[in-house]
């Protein structure tokens, strides 16, 4: 993939990455979080990247949101060169992204309000989609007040209002229980078969990354992250992300992928042990 | 629920109370017994009722000046003056502390002045404003300004610096332009800083105003007071001190209510003090 790779042939992809490389200046020296790395999620791909913590996947999602410039190479959004914010992407974050003085109506209809559109219409999408993703009732709740798979749904809906083209999630999930987790999964899927978007998808879940995509990225242990392989996900859609665990072809796969994963994630350890 | 944990160890609520009235009862009786001849001479009674007043006599005072009616403009004015100063004060503070937080260039050059004058004891600049501003309203309210400017500005400056990097992020990625993150992230954090400082803000603009009138004035509860000091009155001072008090508890349970409605989307209150 990365061997022989030229953004140019690849006009029709949706997101492209073309030898992107991050370093950062810091006190103690430069450190390169990510070096020479190249993907391309092609349109209505569901693209996980997985990798052992603090391997800079989470890097990598913000150079193709635009929230930060790369050192090196380049980034393309259906062939043109990204400048400033990716604004045909939406962002998912790890962390808590909600604005805590709104409420879910009011953080969910947020972008639609600062895209300028009329009051009355981008609070009855907002409202749609708080029913899209099981939240009606809870209009005017603020973020504190609802639970932690709540909130995240309030997030999906912020994001996906706006109908971008690409979603970008970075660990969304990471921070839920199993069953919430699932259940998060699933929806995500739903979501996703219902109006193909392209994703990229970061989690450091190998079994989330083959339940959820169409292929999966491996990457090596930081610092100077390169993707290490790549692996189409040959599972029939639709999927059940608890079900399709069970099958031998799932589980296969997560047999060919662990071997490849398995040595960088020891490294990531023995380094994170060292510091 | 903190609460109620807390008062498992304490005494029950009726007992509590019956508790604090004895206490204040005590030191009233100990304070009638010390000032009235009886218990203790005539000639220690007299000395004691000229410094520190008989609680009889305060009392009187207080309730002939709520029956006559005396003391409501008076009251009235030192209100007014408390309100502007806050109102100024945090208009003011929350417009320099934004643009400081938001301005590198102008905090780094501003830094060692503010530092400087916050640390002046501020409320000798009252003789000033006098010259300044006359003996009228106007000075109390600069005196007040400046009380209360420097509480909120900290906490703008504060709350700016500390709105979460995700939230900003993901306001960018949700299409909002540079003055939409002022407008919907920098000043709703700014503010919910600027609210859980009422309290304080409140208090010393109370402070300015009677600091203000008591220094030089032709109306207020600090004018009342510095006009019985003039004849060696100790019970209109006590009185008027007495009125004060109450009127700062008033206040203040008015502040209360008033936070509870604007911050209810916190799901706590982080109190700052700069004194």
């Amino acid at each position: 993939m990365s061997a022989g790779f030229d953004p140019a042939v690849d006009r029709d992809a949706a997101l492209t990455l073309a030898h992107v490389t991050c370093t950062f200046g810091g006190r103690r020296g430069r450190y390169t979080a990510v070096r020479d790395t190249s993907l391309r999620v092609a349109p209505g791909e569901f693209v996980s990247v997985v990798g052992p913590t603090g391997c800079g996947k989470s890097t990598l999602l913000n150079v193709a949101a635009g929230l930060l410039a790369p050192s090196a190479g380049d980034v393309y959004v259906h062939g043109a060169p990204l400048n400033g914010i990716n604004a045909r992407a939406g962002y998912m974050f790890q962390a808590e992204a909600l604005m805590p003085w709104r409420n879910a109506l009011d953080n969910v209809k947020a972008g639609l309000q600062f895209r300028g559109a009329p009051r009355g219409e981008a609070e009855a999408r907002a409202r749609q989609w708080l029913v899209r993703v099981g939240l009606a009732g809870f209009e005017d709740r603020y973020p504190h007040q609802l639970s932690g798979g709540m909130r995240k749904r309030v997030a999906l809906a912020q994001t996906l209002i706006l109908d971008p083209e690409i979603v970008l999630m970075d660990e969304p999930f990471s921070a839920l229980d199993v069953q919430t987790r699932q259940l998060m999964e699933n929806e995500v899927l739903d979501l996703w078969s219902a109006d193909r978007k392209s994703v990229l998808f970061i989690t450091h879940d190998l079994e989330e990354a083959i339940a959820l995509s169409d292929r999966v990225i491996v990457l090596s242990a930081g610092p100077e992250t390169h993707p290490l392989g790549e692996f189409p996900i040959d599972l029939p859609r639709p999927r059940d992300v608890a079900e399709i665990r069970l099958s031998p072809r799932f589980v296969e796969l997560h047999e060919a992928i662990w071997q490849v994963l398995k040595s960088e994630v020891l490294k990531g350890y023995a380094q994170g042990k060292r510091q | 629920m903190r609460k109620a944990s807390a008062s498992d160890a304490r005494l029950p609520r009726a007992r509590l109370a019956l508790y604090q009235v004895l206490l204040i009862g005590g030191v009233l009786a100990f304070w009638y017994a010390m000032t009235t001849p009886g218990l203790v001479s005539d000639a220690f009674a007299k000395n004691t009722a000229f410094f520190f007043g008989k609680p009889y006599e305060v009392a009187k005072v207080v309730v002939d000046w709520f029956i006559s009616g005396k003391i409501y403009p008076h009251l009235g004015i030192t209100l007014i003056e408390t309100l502007l100063a806050f109102a100024a004060g945090s208009l003011l503070g929350l417009l320099v502390g934004l643009w400081l937080a938001l301005s590198p260039t102008a905090s780094a050059l501003a830094e060692p002045y503010i530092t400087a004058l916050n640390a002046m004891p501020r409320v000798i600049l009252a003789p000033i404003f006098a010259v300044w501003f006359g003996l009228g309203i106007t000075s109390k309210v600069a005196l007040g300004v400046t009380l209360v400017f420097f509480i909120v500005f900290f906490n703008v400056y504060q709350g700016v610096k500390e709105v979460s990097p995700v939230v900003l992020a993901n306001a960018r990625m949700l299409g909002a332009s540079q003055r939409q993150l002022l407008r919907h992230i920098y000043l709703p954090s700014a503010t919910s800083w600027v609210f859980s400082s009422l309290h304080t803000s409140v208090g010393m603009a109370f402070v300015g105003a009677v600091v203000g009138e008591y220094l030089g004035s032709a109306k207020g509860v600090g004018y009342l007071i510095l006009q019985a000091e003039g004849v060696f009155d100790i019970n209109t001072v006590i009185a008027g001190i007495v009125v004060l008090t109450l009127f700062a508890l008033l206040l203040d349970f008015a502040v209360t209510k008033i936070e509870a409605r604007l911050l209810v989307w916190r799901p706590r209150t982080a109190e700052t003090e700069q004194l």
